[in-house]
Formats: structure tokens, C-alpha cells, sequence
């Protein structure tokens, strides 16, 4: 395998605030072009975790290497390297549209004739050109996610933090993030992504981290997560107990959970198993799905809800 | 090899490190004013030209000269300090906090190369840039009826701009501690309030005991703006403790420096202090 550079390295990083542990002692490497999704509840260290990699906050203990510099004594020039799209609207309303982006790249240094170019064509490619020279104040909440992100481009970044992008998003805006996301990996263009939408990570990312109270509890692809966890296919149909012997004999290293009045199967068995088994008995509301990053992930972080 | 690194907090008085790019913060501020100049140049017109017809003209003409000239001549240059202070006062306490905590821009512009350091010392030269255009605008009202006698006058611009800088300053430590916006309430009323009145600007100090000429000298910061207006623009200085006009304007701009120094380092390492933990 040809070795990969790795981009963003981190070893027993640890950050705590006045005594409780938002991110625990962990490790984990990112590579050059790698599309990365940091997956987990509220409050399991996602955000946190993005912010010491931007410099936002400095880590309480551990190392931090980005671009192969460290985070404790070369913000300066990591910042320069990173985009930030973040998860709360931090646009300046004091500024229309336009103005925020130009202004933004001051603070990149950008020459004004070159960030009117970028800012245009950001503005072109997030369908925001008619909202120019509005203020922040009458944008959308899909608009300002668009702006915030079109922000995040300007200083042409090597290596970009996704938090939430799509959170609040109607699908078509939706689409278009994506769309953007595909294109900046092309160009390799390094993605930290953090979201609560498994079809996004799914769909986005080459490896996943589930990430739990500060730890991170697994990793990997997104197939490769699912296939490990759990197989390839679901059954799901209305409890009934009657079924459920049957079941259990015909799938014997299964995982039956009872969710409500439904029942879900994950198989251990190979593509056409369920549909056998539906031959000789009868269930009602029937549904044979593959298995997704969802199951996955509420598998190994449970069911229950979390405080924020 | 790896060290134990914990984290400590920056002590209070550790020498920020700053760079051009503090002027990329003040220029977002300036640009902002430029926007809104129209309700941030006349508010600040018409209130010195309200004290001076109330109190130099209106009471004014019921007192009798002081230090040998008409008592207008002892409030004008007074309220080019009041003009100081309170420009740079309100912009680093309301308008910074509304900036750090309701628009978030302090936690846009620091995800770019600009440092906490250089987005605080940012605001701190934008406040005092405030106070310097609002002193220049009272000092035209004040030359227009005729107050301002010394062409020493040309360095108030300067003087505001160090006076401009302390309160801000002082403002910005006020706002690193500062839970909410409602807690301004207590500096606005209990500090800065109380020296629009007894910082020897509407009546002499030297009229007070003297316990209290020490105190005003020593602990409010206007009292020393006033001295030094007062000496260059050409209304008489006190005598406060019996000291030549001459040398009291010298300590009180020794004072400033020293405290306006003193409060730009503090500030700045407070306001990284609440950012960064």
C-alpha cells in the first residue's frame, strides 16, 4: 500500500473544562484528500475536538499536529491552511453579503481585486448571487449555512472543518453542500466532517469515527462499520410473539431488538435468507432493508437520549 | 519526548505579541462606523453643545470668573475629556460585548490567522479612535463659540487618542468579567457617571477638601483628561494642592501613560483568559 500523508495527528489529546472531560485521551490520524466524519450524540466531544484543531481552544493535554505543525505554539499558520464552516451562525450582521466575504478576506490577507474574484464565484456557486447586497438579517437559515460554508472557501483551504453543514437545511441545500464536498475532494482537499445525518456521513465520508463521552469507541469505513456491526441486511416487521420462536431457530447468531410494536433482525447470513424464511411465514407490514450507518451507530452508542 | 504539557491560564500581565494585523480588526470596526456615520456622528454632536448652553451659558452666567476667566472657559475643555471617556468607554463595554457575545465575530475572525490578542488590541485602538472623533467633534463645537484660545489645541487629537485607549482599557477588563450586558450597569452608573460630575469637571476640585483632591487625582481617570485639555486648550488649569498648572499637567499625562499601559496588557490577557478557556 502506498503510504498516505497524514495531515491532522493526535495523541492522548485530552480537554477539560473545570473538571469534566469533554475529550478524552484520544488518538486518531487523518490523511491527505480523506473525507472524515466524527459521528457521535450531544455532547460526546465532536465540536470540542474541531476546535482544538483550529486553535480555537487549546488542548489540555495531549499533541495536536496539523500540517505537521502543533497547535500549542503555530496557530498562525495552521489557521491559514483551514477553512471552518462552524455550527452556530457566526456571520457579521453589521455587513451585507458581499461585504462579509470581502471583509473575511482581510483577514486572510487576500488582495482586494483577487477576493472580489473569489467572493463573486462563491457566491455564484452557492446560488446566492441575488442576495449580494442584502443583509445577513434577511437571509434564510439555509442561505446563511450556504454563506457561512462559501466563507470557509475563501483562503482556498488545504484542509476543511465541516461542523453540522446541512443541519437546518432543506434537501436541495442539502444537495448542493454535497455536491460542493464531492468537488473539494477531488482536489484533495483534506474534510473533517461532523453531523447527526448518517445518510450524509455515508454517503461523504472514506472512514467514520463514532465518537462517545470523549472517547472514540470505533473506526472505519462506512461499509466496512456496517458489515462488522451489523451484516448487511434488516428485517423488520410488526411484533408479533408468535413469530419470534421461529425466528430464533432460523437465525440462530441473529440480533432481535424490539423497538416499540416493531421488531428488527439483523442478519448474520447472506442476501436472501430473510426472503426465505418469509416463504413459510406469515408477518405483517414486511420490510427487508439493507443494513445502514444509523443501526451502526445506535448500536454502539444506545438508544437513549442525551443532555446537549 | 513527550512533556507533562497541562495548560496554564496567561497571567494577568504577560506581554501580548501583536502584529499588523490588529489594524484588519480596527479597519472591520471602522468600516462598520463608516455605514452607520450618520447616528454615530450627530448624537455625540449635540450633546456637548446641550451642556454648554445649560451649564456655561444657562448657570454659567450666575458664576462669577474662576481662575481669572469666564466659567465657560473652565467647562469647555472638560467636555472634550468627557467626550474621551465616553467614547471609548461604550464602544469596548456595550458594542465590544454585543461583537464577542450575541454576533460572535470575535470567534469568526480568530478561526483566520488574526490571533484573541489582535482581535482585543483590535478593539482597544477602534475605541480609541472613537474617543478621538468624538473629542475632535466637540473641540469644533467648543472653537465655534469662540472657547479655545492656545494652539496647543492641535494636540488634543493625540491626547484623545491615549485617554481614548486607557478607557477603553478599562472598559475592556470590565467586559472579560462581565456575565451579561446588564452588568455594564454598574460601571456606567457607579464609575463613569459619578466623573462626568466630580472629576473637576463642572466645578474645581480645589473646592473640595482636600482628602478628596487626593482621591479624584489618584484614583479617576478623568481627572488627569481634564488637566491636560485644560492646559492645551487654553482654560486655566487648577492649582490642585497648591502645584504649578505646569507641572500637574505633566503628572497627570505620566499618569495616563503608565495606567493606559498598565490596563491594554491587563485587558488583553483577561479577555484571553474568558476566549480560550
Amino acid at each position: 500500500m502506498v503510504s498516505r500523508e497524514v495531515l491532522i495527528e493526535a495523541k492522548g489529546l485530552t480537554k477539560k473544562y473545570d473538571g469534566f472531560i469533554a475529550v478524552d485521551n484520544i488518538d486518531f490520524k487523518v490523511f491527505k484528500g480523506e473525507c472524515v466524519g466524527f459521528l457521535g450524540p450531544n455532547g460526546a466531544g465532536k465540536t470540542t475536538t474541531v476546535r482544538m484543531i483550529y486553535c480555537f481552544l487549546p488542548p489540555t493535554k495531549g499533541e495536536l499536529k496539523v500540517a505537521g505543525l502543533s497547535v500549542r505554539s503555530q496557530c498562525r499558520e495552521i489557521k491559514a491552511k483551514i477553512g471552518v464552516a462552524p455550527q452556530e451562525d457566526n456571520l457579521d450582521p453589521d455587513f451585507t453579503v458581499f461585504k462579509n466575504l470581502t471583509v473575511y478576506s482581510r483577514y486572510f490577507d487576500i488582495p482586494k481585486a483577487e477576493a472580489t474574484k473569489r467572493a463573486n464565484a462563491q457566491l455564484k456557486f452557492f446560488q446566492l448571487e441575488e442576495k449580494r447586497d442584502v443583509p445577513i438579517m434577511a437571509l434564510s437559515t439555509g442561505m446563511k449555512r450556504r454563506l457561512i460554508f462559501a466563507r470557509a472557501l475563501l483562503n482556498e483551504p488545504q484542509i476543511l472543518l465541516l461542523d453540522e453543514p446541512t443541519t437546518g437545511l432543506d434537501p436541495q441545500a442539502r444537495h448542493l453542500v454535497w455536491d460542493e464536498v464531492r468537488h473539494l475532494k477531488k482536489q484533495q482537499v483534506t474534510i473533517i466532517l461532523t453531523t447527526h445525518y448518517m445518510d450524509e456521513a455515508q454517503i461523504l465520508c472514506d472512514r467514520i469515527l463514532i465518537v462517545d463521552k470523549g472517547k472514540i469507541i470505533e473506526e472505519g469505513s462506512p461499509l466496512e462499520l456496517i458489515k462488522k456491526h451489523v451484516g448487511e441486511e434488516v428485517l423488520e416487521f410488526d411484533y408479533d410473539e408468535k413469530t419470534l420462536s421461529p425466528l430464533k431457530e432460523s437465525f440462530p447468531n441473529s440480533n432481535i431488538e424490539r423497538l416499540g410494536d416493531r421488531v428488527q433482525v439483523f442478519a448474520d447470513q447472506p442476501h436472501g435468507a430473510f426472503e426465505n424464511f418469509l416463504k413459510e411465514h406469515k408477518l405483517q407490514n414486511v420490510m427487508i432493508r439493507n443494513a445502514n450507518l444509523e443501526d451502526v451507530f445506535l448500536k454502539l452508542t444506545g438508544r437513549g437520549l442525551r443532555a446537549e | 519526548m513527550s512533556q507533562p504539557n497541562i495548560r496554564k491560564s496567561p497571567a494577568p500581565f504577560s506581554i501580548p505579541k501583536l502584529s499588523y494585523r490588529v489594524w484588519r480588526v480596527w479597519r472591520r470596526n471602522f468600516d462598520v462606523f463608516t455605514k452607520t456615520i450618520k447616528v454615530n456622528f450627530l448624537p455625540s454632536l449635540f450633546e456637548p453643545i446641550i451642556y454648554l448652553v445649560a451649564f456655561g451659558f444657562g448657570l454659567g452666567g450666575f458664576i462669577p470668573n474662576m481662575f481669572d476667566q469666564p466659567y465657560i472657559y473652565f467647562l469647555a475643555p472638560a467636555l472634550v475629556a468627557i467626550a474621551v471617556m465616553n467614547g471609548s468607554f461604550f464602544e469596548c463595554t456595550f458594542a465590544s460585548f454585543v461583537r464577542m457575545y450575541f454576533q460572535k465575530t470575535f470567534d469568526a475572525i480568530v478561526a483566520t490567522p488574526i490571533s484573541v490578542e489582535e482581535v482585543v488590541a483590535g478593539e482597544l485602538l477602534w475605541g480609541a479612535t472613537r474617543s478621538t472623533i468624538n473629542a475632535t467633534i466637540v473641540l469644533g463645537v467648543i472653537s465655534i463659540f469662540g472657547l479655545v484660545s492656545s494652539p496647543l489645541f492641535l494636540l488634543v487629537p493625540l491626547i484623545a487618542f491615549v485617554g481614548g485607549l486607557m478607557f477603553a482599557s478599562i472598559a475592556m477588563c470590565f467586559t472579560a468579567v462581565a456575565p451579561n450586558i446588564d452588568f455594564f450597569n454598574y460601571p456606567a452608573f457607579l464609575f463613569i457617571t459619578p466623573m462626568i460630575f466630580l472629576a473637576g469637571t463642572f466645578f474645581p476640585l480645589t473646592s473640595l477638601p482636600s482628602v478628596a483632591q487626593i482621591g479624584a487625582m489618584v484614583i479617576l481617570p478623568l481627572t488627569h483628561i481634564v488637566n491636560v485639555t485644560r492646559g492645551v486648550i487654553g482654560g486655566n488649569v487648577e492649582p490642585i494642592f497648591g502645584l504649578d498648572p505646569a507641572l500637574i499637567v505633566g503628572l497627570s499625562v505620566v499618569w495616563l501613560g503608565v495606567v493606559t499601559v498598565f490596563f491594554f496588557v491587563l485587558a488583553i490577557n483577561l479577555m484571553k483568559k474568558r476566549l480560550t478557556t
